[in-house]
This record gives C-alpha cells, structure tokens and sequence, in this order.
C-alpha cells in the first residue's frame, strides 16, 4: 500500500504559522479552492483554513514547555469522516490514501466534521461544502512544477524544516526515517482511526556534557588550572609585579 | 509551452523573482503570476537568506497587496478639519509637489533644520540620509534608537559588528547556542533555519527571555530571566569562565585589548586610557603590554613577548600599569557571582552556573580545525582556522532597556573570554563588517556647520570616539531635535526618532517647521505615552498655528500617523515599486558572500501611489541639491530607477547603491563604473548578487590581512589596520575623562551632564538598575510589563492582512495565575494595568510561561478603532490594546531638576522595557482607553465582506 503523510517534528516547530497561511497561499487558488473568508475586515473574520497551529502550555512555571502542534487532516488509514458520508462525497484515494471531498457531491451536512476526532474539517459557508487538506494534491504529482517542488505547500514553506512528506509505508521513504528514528507518534491512537500524519516528540539535547566533567571542572578553580599548565600558558603572568 | 526554471509555464502564467517585505528579513521571494496577478508567493530556493523557505508574513504578501487600507491619493487636510479627525481633499501630485517644495525651498533658504526627516522601518537610509545632508539638515534619522540600536552601538563599540545583516550565528557548526531577548527577529528565517540545524545535530538551545514563546519552545534550557536584569546574568556567566579557567587566553590576546596595559593611577588625562609608548589613534594598535619573558613594557602584538593577562605592573616612569583584563577579572569576581546575579535576574544560581559551565567546557574541549591557510595582519601564517562552536544570538530584550548598552557590552566581552568571535562554529561577522572601533564616519559636530542652501560637510549620523564629535553647541547644548549626540545621549549612532516629536512639541531645542515622516505610526505604537503624544501632534500655540507647524506623512496605508498628517503622500508596496538592499545600508550577506539585492515593480502601482524613493529624487531635483542636480542645478536623474545605477559615493569612486554588475560592461564585482542596465543583470539573477570571499578570508576577519586588504579594496572599509576588539572601551572612558575634566577637549556644560557620565560611561561593563526603576516604587507597582514581537506580525502593519489577523487579532495581558489569583484575578478577566504615566484596561490571559514578576502583551496589535480600514468594532480596536499608554517618553533627570528622554544614557534607546505596572481587577469588562472612531477616506474602497480567490485573480465580483 501506499500511504503519503506528513511527519511534523515537535521538536524543531517553533509555532511561525509559516506552514498555515503558506498553505491558505497555495490551496485558496488551488484545484480544491478557494479557501473562503468572510468578514476578513471585520469584527469576527472566519476564513477556511486546511492548517492550523495550536499552542499549548504544559507544567506549572519555571518547568513549563510550550508545545506548538501544527494540525491538518491527518489521511487516516481508518477515516470516520469517510464512513459517516452519506453521499460518498468524501472518500479516500486506494492509490496514496489520501482523503478528499468530492464537492459536487457534498450537501454540506457537516456529519464528517462531528465525526473527526482531530477537528480538521473547514466549513465553507459560502459555497456550502466541507473543505480540508488535501495534502496539496495538485502539487505532488503536478508535473508542471520542477521535481523538487513537488511537494505540499507547508513542507515547502516550513523554516524551521520541521516537516517531512512521503510515503509512511515505504521504509525508505524520509517520513517512514524520521518515524523510525525519532519515535514518531499518532494524535489520538485511542481514537482507532490510524492517523497516517505523525508527530515526532520533543527531545534532549544530546551534546549534555558529561556531569563528572561539570563537576571536576567546577572543583577546580582557576588558581590550580594555572599551576598545571604548561608554560607558555596562563602561568607565568600571574606573578604581580608591584 | 514555455519552460522556466523548471516550472511548464501554462497559458497567462510566468514566474518572477524579488525581494520580500513583509518584515525586515529581505528574504528573496519567487512569486507565481496569473495573467499578470498573483497566484502564488514562495520562497526563492537560490535565495542565500531564505534558500526557499518562507515565513507567515511573506506567504500572506498577496493580503497585503489588497489591503483596503491601501491609500492611492495625495490627501491634503480639510480646511477647518483637525488633525486626527483625518479629513482631507484629494489633491493631484503636482499640487502636493508643489506644496511641500515651496515648504522646503523657503525652509532651505533660511533655516535647514527647520526641516525634519525621520523614516521608520525603510531600508533605504543610504538615499534619505544622502537626502537630508544634501538638503543640510542634522534632523535624520531611521527608527534604530527606538528599535534596537542598543543591539548595533553596544556590539560595534565592542566587537566590530553586530547581529542580524552585521553578523550571527555559524548555524553550520554551532552546538550551542544562547538567545537572548527574542521573540521574533528581522533574522527571522535565518533564525529558524539555523536552529533547526542545531536541533538537528542534537546541539543545545538555552533561551534567556522572560517569556517562553516561539524559539523559547524548542529551547533546551529556558532561563526566565527578570526584564532588564540579563547584565548581571551575563556577568556572571562570565564569572564561572574566569573562575574556572574557561576563557580563551590566545584569543584575548591576539584579537582584543584585554591584555593591554591600562593606567591605573588616578587623577591626570591618562586615568584609565591605554598606557602608550608613542602616540596613536584610537583605531591604531600601538599599545602596550606587560610581556611575562622580559617582565618590561613592550609594544602589544610582538611575536616575542607573551602578554600579561592578569597582575598589576610600574613602568619605568613609576606609573601603575593593569592589564585590562585584571580590571575586568576583579569586578567579576567581586560582585557578579551566580548567587549575587540570582539575587537581581531571578535565574538559579546552580542553572547560571551549569550553563555557563557547559558553553565554557564544551568552547575549550572541542576544537573545530579547518584545513585553511591565512595570514594574520602580524604576517604570521596560520595553516588552519580553529573555532569553537558555541555561539550566541541576542534582540530586543536586552536592547530595550536603559542599561542595555552595558548589557551588550557584557555580552561582547562574554563573546571575548569563549573567543568564539569570527571564527568556525562561533559568532561570525556577515560583509560590510568588520569596521573599525568605532567605524569611521562622524557625525557633523558644530551647528555652524548648518548654512542655508548647503550641503552639510559631514553625516548626519556617526560613531563618535570621542567628545569633539558631539553635535553640540558652544555651551554644550544639543542641535539635533531628537537631541542625539548631545551629552545626555553621546552614543546615539541610529538618532532618537522617539524625542521628535515631543522635543518638537516642546520647542527644545528649538521650533521646527516641518517634519516628514516615512512609514513610521509615531502617534500609535511606535512611541511611548501615545495619548500624551496624540495631543502633541494637534497642540496649537496661542496664536493658533501648530506647535510643529506642518506634518508629511508618507505611507502605503491608512495608519493612525496617517490621521494626523497635514499633507500624505501615498506610497506604494513592496511589489510594486524598484529598491536596493545595499551594502552601503543593511544587505544580505551571509558570512562568506558579500551579498546584496533588489526588488522591481511585479505589479503597477495602484491609483496615484508613487514610491517615497521617487518623490525624494523628485524633491531633491526641484531643490536643485547637488549629488542629485549637477554645479547648474540640472537633475542629473530622472528617476530613482537611474539615480540607483548612475549615483557613486564620489566621482570616480566606482561606489554605487549595487555591487553587482558595474563597470561600462557589467563584468566587474563590488566597485567600478556605474552600469545602466545594472538593473536588468539583477533581474536576470533573481534578484540578487553575491561575492564569494576565498575561504583564506572568511574567518578572523579583524586580524586577516588578507581580508583586510580585500575589504579596503572594495571599498567596504576606508582602513586596512587591524580592528583589535574593545574588551576594555576606551570610548568610553575618554567621555569619563571629559565628564571628571580630565581632558583638554570638550567637556560637560553641567554638573548633572557630568555625573552621569562618570556614572554609565564605564570603560568595563557593568549592571545596573533600569533607570526609571530606580524612580518607581516596586511595593506599589509590582510587575514589569513588556512587549514580545509574534512570528505572525511585522509592527502595526500587519492588522489589515485579511489572513494574518485571522491568526493574531486581540492581544491578552499574560500574567502567573498564582499571581492573578493573589489579587483576585481569574483567567479572562479584565483588569487595570496602571504605571505612573496612564492606565489601561485590558483582559487577562493566564499563563505559566511567564517569569511571575512579570506579565506581558503581543507588540503593535491594538488600533484604533477606523485606522487600517478594519471595521470600527474590529477587535484590534475593540478588545486588543497598546502597552505604550503607560510607558513614559520622559523621565526624571537622576542628577538634575529637569526631564531627560527615557532612553539609554550611553545610546540613546528608547527603554520600552523598563516599564513597572500594578495590575488590579476591573468591575466591568470593557477595553480602556477609547479614542475618537476614524472615518473611511473616501477614496478607499469598502472592506469586502467575503474574500475569495476569484477577487485576487481579477474576476471576483
């Protein structure tokens, strides 16, 4: 099977929104747009958004981390948005299991939106259908872009480089590595969908020094560093000549 | 079909390359056209700042473009309308030209000062300073004095070169890293791209700032410093490397002043200064050194001697001699260890000492070699390049304050003692910098410099080294308007554009008669006691003309500054209109390219909107100013577009606003003649140009004679002598001298000038109390209060982007809920923050990202209600707010009787951070204060109420 995804990693996201409104950029003039605002200049703008960008807070100060979490449909493997459609408009694709809605077949119900458990349906109030990442479908094998832009818009766009695209079920693939070796995660197993996005978790720095290092240095003041060194070294200046 | 760049064109579509400008960046931007609209904005992948990422903000470029604020008329105000109420006749440019020549003509003839020139956030400041001089008023300057120009002045008066397009980071090597004071950054996809590189090697990020937000969240190490207090933290930093052995002895020895021999004894006009065998200037490296083989005096930088470090010393004429590092090392010692610094910073003492600890050890353990051969400036030749990679990023927090100048210099001689400066893995210098400390240019020193219808000889703006290049009159007093190089403000390389408009207000030091603005919302968020300063603005005096008589504001949007304009001039956007990010301003090199870059028109302009730099070539012509108008005052440039490839810095120079593509034939690289299709080579090239240093000359650039050499060649430095960093400022101590009289220059006209210069013009860096603190008292208000930059959001400008305020468009005071709940306080309250200077009501977001001392709001979210074209209950208006009504513009004189600008006492920086607040519950909720709602001009189109892509292509109803 083939199953394209994205891998955000946690560890590098540091919450600039880039993948978002690259996203909005892309797609609002794109084969699954537009990505309609309304009241953009007004006092409760909604506009459609196929990414978004939660920020969470987790510990009490000073041990708080702040986690941004970059969300978008996630492609699951087991699509409840998929099984509730009454009119079969949203459907996944067998050939890269990506999900979309078919808009000419969708009557705006809204079931598939009560049933994502991630929230990553967008209502388009003025066309009356559901919209949502496609994983910029009309990029990844648009052969009328340069190779290595055929790519989604927000892994394109990512400064921080903290998202890769690919196949998950390729072993060789950079998302199904990056999954391998960091630990990557699914949202909400519990959920049952098998979520084809996958995060990879926050981790330690891996150049920590040693402690006993810290600590032998720590136990040796300077006066002692310039006794042992060599000459030449900080040694001999240390004599005042008053 | 047609093919370009990889991309099959369809029909209708086509692929252009420039530069973007929703922040300060200058990342290049591949932007994809549909029948000559825009489809899509990328990044530009061949682009040495971005290499194809984009930001937020540079994605959301096409909602900028349509903004319903664009204005597209020149406006006049109404007769018998105020200020503020932004009533005005549309008039034709001619009319506006006309105007504002005249103004100009008769101010020029009698008066130049009378005119002030002040832009905000421009990247042009070649042109409107060559502007200003050439008209020959002093009164110029960008927004750098309340930007960061703590960051610039405190770094270049130390190190030669500073952050952002100066220097950075070596993200190639780095494995730890130290960010202090950012939120967000003009470095901003630099930032991200090279922290991304550290993560990915599993390097090490410690974020000192008292918010963890954006680059806080990936930090490794979150040190919730206390605002204003991260000189002490340094410093003790600082004190771990001492203590531990951990500084690089090589280093300060062969690229720093630290071992050069300071006179200690006191009294006389050589207290303190370097002890010299012979005379030199300052930029010169005749210095001495106490040289541990002969136990003499020997001239500094001998291959034979090896420098003292530490000791005290006589020299043969009995005169007591420390090496500056002595200096340095008692102070430290003393009174900045990691207890005494948590003391004051709110930091753990044992998490100051481990970090330190941990930079120090890994700086000293683990040596990066490049096999590359140099020659240093001593003519030794090295076959390798060592470094060390631990590094340090550093902005606003700790820029913003009024001891921030110290700060920077701490951090500069943190920098020194890890020896990471220039080299592999460290801090490394981007072109033109390295310059000599401090740079050369001066700024015009006497007000009989000022003549009528004359050029001014010198700058407006410098770096001076001493008190001679003080803009002061003959009784000390200041000159300039924002009262810049005065002896309250010596340092103030970028100016002081927040004094303006209070100091023109006040008519001190003097009335002016017209004062131009450039995209800056002086009367919002870019000053301190906005409510005082909206009343400034329309303030009459009894005869009913304005205390500052006319106002210009040019801009591309109806902003708040834009209300309380006589005349407006509107400009256009970034991609309509030619510009140069130059060399000669603030490029885009990287470290090893020499770098500059363009934009070009990508759209028409809309309606009447004219770019500012074309109505400057316009001013100057009909001025008839020379460099612009030859001997006859015959323009010698139509156009901005020909004034950019024709202009040199001298006749002959070979000097331009491009690097790229000079001479007759466009083959020749950062100088020859000028080039008139200079501009289409860059096109062809997406819009930039870059140099490729040989790898001899990329690194230890201040001692690399080849550099130098190089450099001095392309005319990026005037000099090819050493640049030895100022571990030890005699800057700053030649301006104590003064200030004690010690000198047989210039010296303080009052007592209260006097001492505070003895006071903050340490030559060695020290910490203390933000100055406004020390007049505030802390039982009765209780928390610091400041500001963070979002990713999101480049200043006010941003609240019109239909999708960016979607993102971002109601800002909350942050605060500790243990704190909050101690007064009262749930989460989502309102509440009154009030200071000394204004009270604000606003609503309350708890947070425990927050050092609990502290709380602290978004920058530039809350409008007024109209401005931007946002409707009149939008919640930027409504419910977002400005921390600014509380920050005071004026503080007491610490040494005298009277006000002094609540800026840094050595740069000039606006200390937006030292503010301190009580917070207490609101009864109702309810934003505080309102203004007066802003009526739609009537040229500018209804805000659409549904926005689809039909409407950018061009078919939308």
């Amino acid at each position: 099977m083939t199953q394209m995804a994205l891998v955000i990693d946690l560890n590098k996201c540091v919450g600039c929104h880039a993948c978002a409104t690259n996203c909005k950029s892309w797609n609002t003039g794109g084969q699954f747009g537009p990505l309609t605002d309304t009241n953009p200049y007004g006092k409760e703008p909604l506009g459609v958004w196929f990414n978004r960008v939660q920020t969470y807070e987790v510990g009490k100060f000073p041990h708080t981390d702040v986690v941004y979490f970059p969300k978008s449909c996630m492609h699951c493997k087991n699509p409840p948005c998929v099984e509730v459609c009454p009119t079969a408009a949203s459907y996944k694709r067998t050939e890269d299991g990506v999900v979309l809605v078919n808009y000419d077949d969708c009557i705006g119900c809204k079931y598939c939106s009560w049933a994502c458990p991630y929230g990553c349906r967008e209502f388009d109030t003025f066309d009356g259908v559901m919209k949502k990442c496609t994983l910029c479908a009309d990029r990844i094998y648009n052969e009328n872009l340069p190779p290595d832009e055929r790519k989604p818009a927000c892994v394109l766009a990512c400064p921080a480089k903290a998202r890769a695209f690919g196949d998950i079920d390729d072993p060789a693939s950079e998302a199904a590595r990056w999954i391998a070796e960091e630990k990557g995660f699914k949202a909400l197993p519990e959920a049952g969908t098998d979520p084809a996005n996958h995060y990879l978790p926050k981790r330690k720095a891996k150049v920590m020094l040693d402690r006993d290092m810290l600590t032998q240095h720590a136990q040796r003041p300077v006066d002692m560093e310039r006794k042992s060194a060599s000459a030449g070294d900080v040694v001999s200046e240390d004599v005042a000549q008053t | 079909m047609t093919e370009k760049d990889g991309h099959k064109l369809q029909p209708g579509e086509d692929i252009k390359y420039t530069t973007c400008y929703m922040c300060a960046c200058r990342c290049g931007i591949k932007i994809t056209l549909q029948d000559g609209r825009i489809r899509y904005i990328q990044g530009n992948p061949d682009h040495p700042t971005n290499k194809g990422v984009i930001c937020a903000k540079g994605s959301s470029g096409v909602m900028k473009q349509f903004s319903p604020a664009r204005i597209t008329k020149p406006l006049l105000r109404k007769k018998g309308a105020e200020r503020g109420q932004a009533q005005f006749d549309e008039i034709s440019w001619d009319t506006a030209m006309d105007i504002l020549t005249t103004r100009l003509h008769k101010i020029r003839s009698e008066d130049p000062k009378k005119l002030a020139l002040f832009t905000g956030r421009d990247q042009m400041q070649a042109l409107t300073s060559t502007f200003a001089k050439q008209f020959g008023t002093p009164n110029f300057a960008a927004h750098g004095g309340f930007c960061s120009v703590n960051m610039a002045t405190g770094m270049i008066y130390s190190i030669g070169g500073s952050v952002w397009e100066f220097g950075g980071a070596d993200f190639d090597r780095t494995k730890y890293m130290f960010l202090f004071g950012v939120a967000e950054d003009h470095d901003s996809n630099p930032l991200k791209i090279g922290i991304s590189k550290i993560k990915e090697r599993g390097g090490k990020l410690v974020v000192i700032n008292p918010v963890r937000s954006g680059y806080g969240a990936v930090a490794d190490d979150w040190m919730p410093v206390k605002p204003g207090t991260d000189g002490a933290l340094i410093l003790a930093m600082a004190h771990v490397l001492l203590k531990h052995g951990l500084y690089d002895h090589d280093f300060l020895v062969s690229h720093t002043n630290a071992a050069y021999l300071i006179e200690a004894d006191k009294g006389g006009l050589n207290e303190g200064l370097p002890y010299l065998l012979e005379e030199r200037e300052m930029h010169q490296t005749q210095n001495t050194i106490w040289d541990t083989v002969s136990n003499s005096v020997k001239e500094a930088h001998q291959d034979s001697t090896k420098p003292a470090l530490f000791g005290t010393y006589k020299g043969k004429d009995g005169k007591t001699l420390v090496p500056a590092f002595q200096l340095l090392y008692d102070r430290v010692m003393a009174e900045y260890s990691p207890a005494q610094a948590e003391k004051i910073c709110g930091v753990p003492a044992e998490q100051i000492e481990t970090v330190a600890l941990e930079a120090g050890i890994m700086a000293k353990n683990e040596t990066i070699t490049l096999p590359i051969e140099w020659t240093d400036v001593w003519g030794k030749t090295h076959k390798t390049v060592t470094g060390k990679p631990v590094s340090v990023h550093a902005m606003r927090g700790l820029a913003a304050h009024s001891n921030g100048f110290q700060t920077v210099r701490a951090l500069s001689v943190f920098m020194m003692l890890l020896g990471i400066i220039d080299r592999p893995g460290g801090f490394r210098y981007k072109a033109p910098f390295p310059k000599p400390i401090p740079p050369c240019p001066k700024p015009i020193n006497s007000p009989d410099l000022i003549k009528p219808n004359t050029p001014l000889p010198n700058p407006e703006l410098g770096f001076p080294s001493n008190p001679d290049h003080l803009m002061v009159d003959a009784q000390g007093n200041p000159v300039r308007i924002d009262k810049a190089f005065s002896w309250e403000f010596p340092l103030t390389a970028h100016g002081m554009m927040q004094n303006v408009i209070t100091n023109a207000h006040n008519k001190d030091p003097y009335a002016i008669d017209t004062l131009i603005l450039f995209m800056a919302n002086m009367s919002w968020n870019s000053t301190m006691n906005t409510g005082g300063v909206m009343q400034m603005l329309t303030a009459k005096d009894p005869d009913g003309e304005h205390k500052i008589p006319f106002i210009v504001v040019s801009d591309a949007f109806f902003s708040e500054q834009v209300a309380y304009a006589d005349l407006v001039l509107p400009d256009t956007t970034y991609l309509e209109r030619y510009d140069v990010i130059s060399l000669l301003d603030r490029p885009i090199s990287d470290y090893d390219h020499p770098a500059d870059a363009i934009r070009h028109p990508i759209l028409e302009p809309k309606g009447d909107c004219r770019p500012f730099q074309q109505t400057l070539i316009d001013l100057a012509n009909a001025l008839g100013l020379q460099g612009f108008c030859d001997d006859n005052g015959k323009p010698q440039f139509k156009t901005y577009k020909e004034f950019i490839t024709g202009w040199e810095s001298a006749p002959g120079s070979g000097v331009g606003f491009l690097a790229g593509w000079r001479g007759k034939d466009g083959s020749k690289q950062m100088t020859g003649e000028p080039n008139p299709d200079q501009w289409e080579a860059y096109i062809k090239n997406k819009s930039f140009f870059e140099y490729e240093l040989d790898e001899s000359i990329r690194y230890n650039r201040t001692i690399n004679q080849g550099y130098l050499n190089w450099a001095q060649k392309s005319k990026l430095i005037r000099l090819n002598d050493p640049i030895v960093m100022h571990f030890y400022s005699e800057v700053l101590q030649r301006f104590r001298l003064a200030a004690q009289g010690q000198t047989k220059g210039r010296q303080p006209a009052t007592q209260a000038q006097r001492q505070r210069i003895i006071k903050y013009f340490d030559p060695l860096p020290f910490w203390y109390e933000p100055i406004e603190q020390t007049q505030v008292d802390a039982k009765v208000y209780p928390f610091f209060a400041i500001t963070q930059r979002p990713m999101v959001m480049y200043h006010s400008w941003d609240s019109q982007n239909a999708w960016l305020r979607q993102i971002l468009g109601q800002n909350y005071l942050h605060m500790n809920p243990e704190k909050g709940a101690d007064l009262g306080i749930a989460d989502m309250d309102w509440v009154w923050v009030e200071s000394p200077t204004a009270k604000i009501k606003v609503q309350v977001k708890f947070s425990e990202a927050v050092q609990p001392d502290t709380v602290w709001t978004w920058n530039g979210i809350g409008k007024m209600s109209g401005a931007w074209n946002l409707d009149k209950d939008a919640a930027e208006a409504r419910k977002g707010f400005l921390l600014n009504h509380c920050i005071t513009e004026e503080i007491g004189d610490e040494y005298g009787n009277r006000k002094v600008s609540n800026s840094d006492p050595i740069s000039g920086q606006a200390a937006w951070y030292d503010l301190r607040v009580k917070i207490t519950k609101a009864d109702e909720p309810g934003h505080w204060p309102q203004f007066q709602s802003l009526d739609r001009l009537p040229h500018m189109e209804e805000p659409r109420k549904v926005l689809r892509y039909e409407f950018i292509r061009g078919n939308g109803k």
